[in-house]
């Protein structure tokens, strides 16, 4: 039920994402360029929910910024889900000092308060290392690999706990004793068994990511503009609460529906484990 | 106990020197530095006033070099002065530090005790414990910022009751209260869900225990059940969030602050990184890094002196 729910949220975002050029073919309508004659109009058949204070439509903003924000949670769920389990299977293999040393640092980022420590990495110049900064492509993958940074932690202490308790089992040791190798052991016997866990905290991590990004980008560290991401179309919405308060209100919905659609997903997931 | 808060002590210490050289780091690879700033509000320093402000503020030697000299200087209780307000670093902080503290400490208490006592109503029956958890899952998805902008509109700007952020001029208490209360709701509303959620969870899993039935059989009321014997028990888990969490809360601040306009430590790391205030950011972080973990060791302290079993 709550996964089906999370899965149609999401289906319906990606559709919308996916959709943006035909429906501003259809709207004929500019989501980029700025027409200073049409700044602030009304909801309209030709600007569905109105313009900006640019007059950008913003129905297409919020279409064009669902390709940014999805792509930005995939990839960092993606990136830390692979670097976690990477992580994990390895301190749980290794035990001993490795595993220690793994684990501190592992304890030691999540006491640390996050947002500060993302605002000093995002304000890095990455023009230095070939990413230019306010082109789409570059600051997603600028914002992406800060995130991944951070993200992989929480995977990478549940697949450590989980790969533990694999490991005590006897199929591994019938498996060590009929020879199989321990990179076998680890590939083939244990990474199927924490799949399910694996898989709610990479639902989990998109869920992060998302809302990660939208407050980047907010307080303007993110994806910048004129390429639209739901957090700086807040951030711009907020300067001009008192003109516009209605722009403030969709792309603040559209983050919820789509966070609030992978923590769904992530709770049926977890509910159907046995 | 005393090897516990031994180990994490030099944990922290470990963390903090960790913190400040890799931050160091990175604020070596923001764009600028002081002298460029000082370029664009004074264009007419010459390419030999920047060469000698370099060499005074020691911007020309390397960039280890520059977090030796400040280590040194800081362990010596030196911790220098703010570019952004031309005053020591220290005086900006502590007003800052205590105004976050108000903010964490108010948002705190409403979320805990909102948390827990949403929790232990949708405890007692399966209906009502699909609406929490539907009301949880709403507030975690619902982002902090977007939070405190709705609340702008409807509080400030439509219904004019409350002030849009910034703080109190006179020093009334009440005239402070009032520029308190959103950004505590908000800050609250977003961290409620984890407390509700866990708290719910303890209180179902602590119900059907074997010991409850034994007080229902006593004939003891449903009051007495769940507030002397149950709910004892459920805490527990509770204070794990709180412990878990102040990470959280810090980096909620830090969104509420901007938003609001506050001036505690979140805006303020904001503004310093932003103005390349480089004393004063990397001050400000380590601060919010101790008083972060420093809450999250206090949690852990606290719940092995409620929960015996723990202490071994």
């Amino acid at each position: 039920m709550r996964l089906w729910l999370g899965l149609t949220i999401l289906g319906a975002l990606a559709l919308a994402a996916v959709s943006a050029p035909w429906v501003q073919a259809m709207l004929g309508a500019d989501p980029f360029n700025p027409d200073l004659f049409k700044r602030f109009a009304p909801p309209s058949t030709q600007h569905p929910l109105g313009t900006d204070d640019l007059g950008r439509d913003i129905l297409l903003r919020l279409l064009y910024g669902a390709r940014v924000s999805l792509s930005v949670g995939l990839a960092v769920a993606l990136g830390a889900t692979l670097l976690g389990t990477a992580i994990g299977l390895a301190a749980a293999r290794s035990g001993g000092w490795r595993d220690a040393l793994l684990m501190r640092v592992a304890d030691g980022m999540l006491a640390l308060p996050t947002l500060p420590l993302l605002v000093v990495l995002a304000a890095v110049d990455t023009g230095r290392f070939g990413l230019p900064r306010g082109e789409a492509l570059s600051d997603i993958i600028r914002i992406a690999v800060i995130l991944v940074i951070f993200g992989w932690v929480g995977v990478a202490r549940l697949a450590r706990a989980a790969a533990l308790t694999q490991l005590s089992l006897d199929y591994v040791a019938a498996a060590r004793v009929a020879g199989a190798s321990e990179r076998r052991v680890m590939l083939r016997h244990v990474l199927p068994n924490i799949a399910g866990p694996i898989t709610v905290a990479t639902a989990l991590a998109v869920a992060g990511a998302i809302l990660a990004e939208s407050t980047l980008s907010f307080l303007g560290l993110g994806i910048q503009p004129p390429a639209p991401s739901w957090g700086n179309m807040l951030g711009n919405a907020q300067e001009m609460v008192f003109a516009a308060p209605l722009a403030a209100v969709w792309p603040g919905l559209a983050i919820l529906l789509a966070v609030a659609g992978c923590t769904l997903v992530a709770d049926g997931l977890r509910r159907r484990a046995p | 106990m005393a090897r516990l808060i031994a180990s994490r002590l030099l944990q922290i210490v470990v963390t903090l020197a960790i913190v400040s050289a890799l931050t160091w780091g990175a604020m070596g690879l923001m764009p600028g530095d002081p002298v460029d700033l000082a370029l664009m509000s004074d264009p007419l320093l010459t390419a030999a006033d920047q060469a000698r402000l370099r060499t005074l503020h020691g911007l020309d030697r390397p960039l280890h070099e520059r977090y030796l000299a400040w280590a040194g200087a800081v362990l010596q209780g030196e911790f220098g002065f703010s570019r952004l307000y031309s005053v020591p670093a220290t005086r900006v902080l502590w007003p800052a530090l205590w105004s976050t503290l108000v903010l964490l400490g108010w948002s705190l208490l409403l979320a805990a005790t909102g948390g827990i006592l949403l929790g232990i109503w949708g405890a007692r029956r399966a209906a009502s414990g699909r609406i929490v958890d539907g009301f949880a899952i709403l507030t975690q998805s619902t982002p902090t910022f977007w939070l405190g902008i709705l609340l702008i509109i409807l509080f400030a700007v439509t219904l004019g009751w409350l002030p849009a952020g910034g703080t109190a001029d006179t020093s009334g208490l009440l005239e402070a209260a009032r520029f308190l209360v959103l950004p505590v709701t908000t800050l609250a509303l977003f961290n409620i869900a984890a407390y509700a959620r866990h708290s719910m969870s303890a209180m179902q899993a602590e119900l059907a225990a074997p010991y409850i039935r034994t007080a229902r059989m006593k004939g003891l009321s449903e009051r007495a059940i769940t507030w002397r014997h149950a709910f004892p028990n459920a805490a527990i888990p509770v204070v794990t969030i709180a412990a878990l969490d102040a990470g959280a809360l810090v980096s909620g601040a830090l969104v509420t602050e901007t938003i609001f306009a506050r001036p505690g430590m979140g805006k303020l790391i904001y503004d310093s990184i932003m103005g390349n205030d480089y004393n004063l950011a990397l001050l400000a972080l380590l601060l919010a890094a101790l008083v972060t973990m420093l809450a999250t060791l206090a949690a852990d302290i606290v719940q092995r002196l409620i929960d015996p079993r723990l202490a071994g």
